[in-house]
């Protein structure tokens, strides 16, 4: 019933059905201690709503800068976040962990 | 995602039926399988991934691909619309699981008592053979009364359930086991119920042992070596 990926999707749905701008994001691969499991989501409006989770909060506003970049030009990313990564918008996990997270248009 | 991918992923998720949203890393092309037009590798892949109930990225033909695997919630079957079902249902709920409520004592399998709940009032052995428990089916008696406990549990001992549990004392458990091996089932299949139900948690009161009942649910989901041993093979 709640189990969140249903929350997330479905969320987005509305949102976008209520004309917003709107880019998922999934965490598609994970290495070590990372909070989230693949599969977890989270959703993002051009107007700033949020909803879901990619980590324990540690890298959810770097996503949702990405996302908006994502929303901006249509294009998906690939992003990388972990301690050896060097990218400008790298944030490190503080648990140490390393994650993949798919970021797409909602269009 | 296009919206009308995501349009027949949420029809897919509300008709129950397991599908597996596939997505190329990372131009984001995108199949909802199982699908013809995907190829049978990714198709098989899918499958896989939907038995196992993980999600992941795997190399398949030389690209990397999402799959995203979205089974049917898990089921709850309580038998019993008693007091500590009431708090029971919304844990289990919360945790991700539909829940049936098997009662047919209209005056405790009320929609009052159990808002939002599927009920049904038809005895325990009709209810659990239209059921019909899974390997992603948890069953669980909690009315302390044999002729509704001990059919519902029967017939879970004669299905894939994943996890059985009857509420009552170790001595009435210990009475209910010689019933059900009575009706021919062995030691090692009697030793599938959980029994007393839940977690010990010192639970008292009815929420204390909802909650000590769904947390029971999430270690036998998870593999957690808090959950009670891995079913055996099936009953006789």
């Amino acid at each position: 019933m709640s189990q969140d990926f249903e929350d997330v999707l479905t969320l987005a749905a509305q949102w976008r059905a209520a004309g917003e701008q709107v880019a998922i994001a999934t965490v598609t691969e994970t290495w070590g201690s990372s909070p989230r499991p693949a599969g977890s989501q989270m959703a993002v409006t051009a107007s700033g709503r949020m909803a879901g989770s990619v980590s324990g909060g540690c890298i959810e506003g770097a996503v949702a800068d990405a996302a908006r970049q994502t929303m901006q030009t249509g294009a998906p990313q690939l992003l990388d976040f972990g301690v050896s990564n060097e990218r400008a918008w790298e944030v490190g996990l503080a648990c140490g962990g390393k994650v993949k997270v798919f970021v797409e248009p909602l269009a | 995602m296009t919206p009308a991918l995501l349009a027949a992923l949420a029809e897919a998720r509300a008709a129950k039926r397991p599908v597996v949203l596939a997505t190329r890393l990372p131009d984001g092309v995108q199949y909802l399988l199982p699908d013809p037009a995907a190829g049978a590798a990714l198709n098989q892949a899918a499958a896989a991934a939907l038995a196992e109930d993980r999600s992941g990225t795997q190399r398949i033909d030389g690209a990397d691909w999402f799959l995203h695997a979205y089974n049917p919630p898990l089921r709850l079957i309580v038998v019993g619309a008693v007091h500590i079902a009431q708090a029971l249902v919304p844990f289990a709920s919360e945790v991700g699981f539909a829940v049936t409520v098997v009662d047919p004592r209209r005056g405790f399998a009320s929609d009052e008592r159990f808002p939002n709940v599927t009920i049904r009032t038809d005895w325990p052995d009709e209810a659990m053979a239209a059921l019909a428990p899974d390997h992603r089916t948890a069953v669980v008696t909690l009315t302390h009364d044999p002729k509704l406990d001990d059919p519902a549990l029967d017939q879970a001992l004669r299905s894939d359930a994943f996890y059985i549990g009857a509420l009552g004392s170790r001595r009435t458990h210990a009475a209910r086991l010689g019933r059900l091996a009575a009706l021919g089932h062995s030691e090692a299949a009697l030793a599938r119920i959980k029994g007393p139900v839940g977690l010990n948690l010192e639970a008292v009161t009815a929420p204390e042992i909802g909650l000590s009942i769904a947390a029971e649910l999430v270690a036998a989901r998870r593999g957690s070596p808090l959950a009670p041993a891995r079913p055996v093979a099936q009953a006789a």
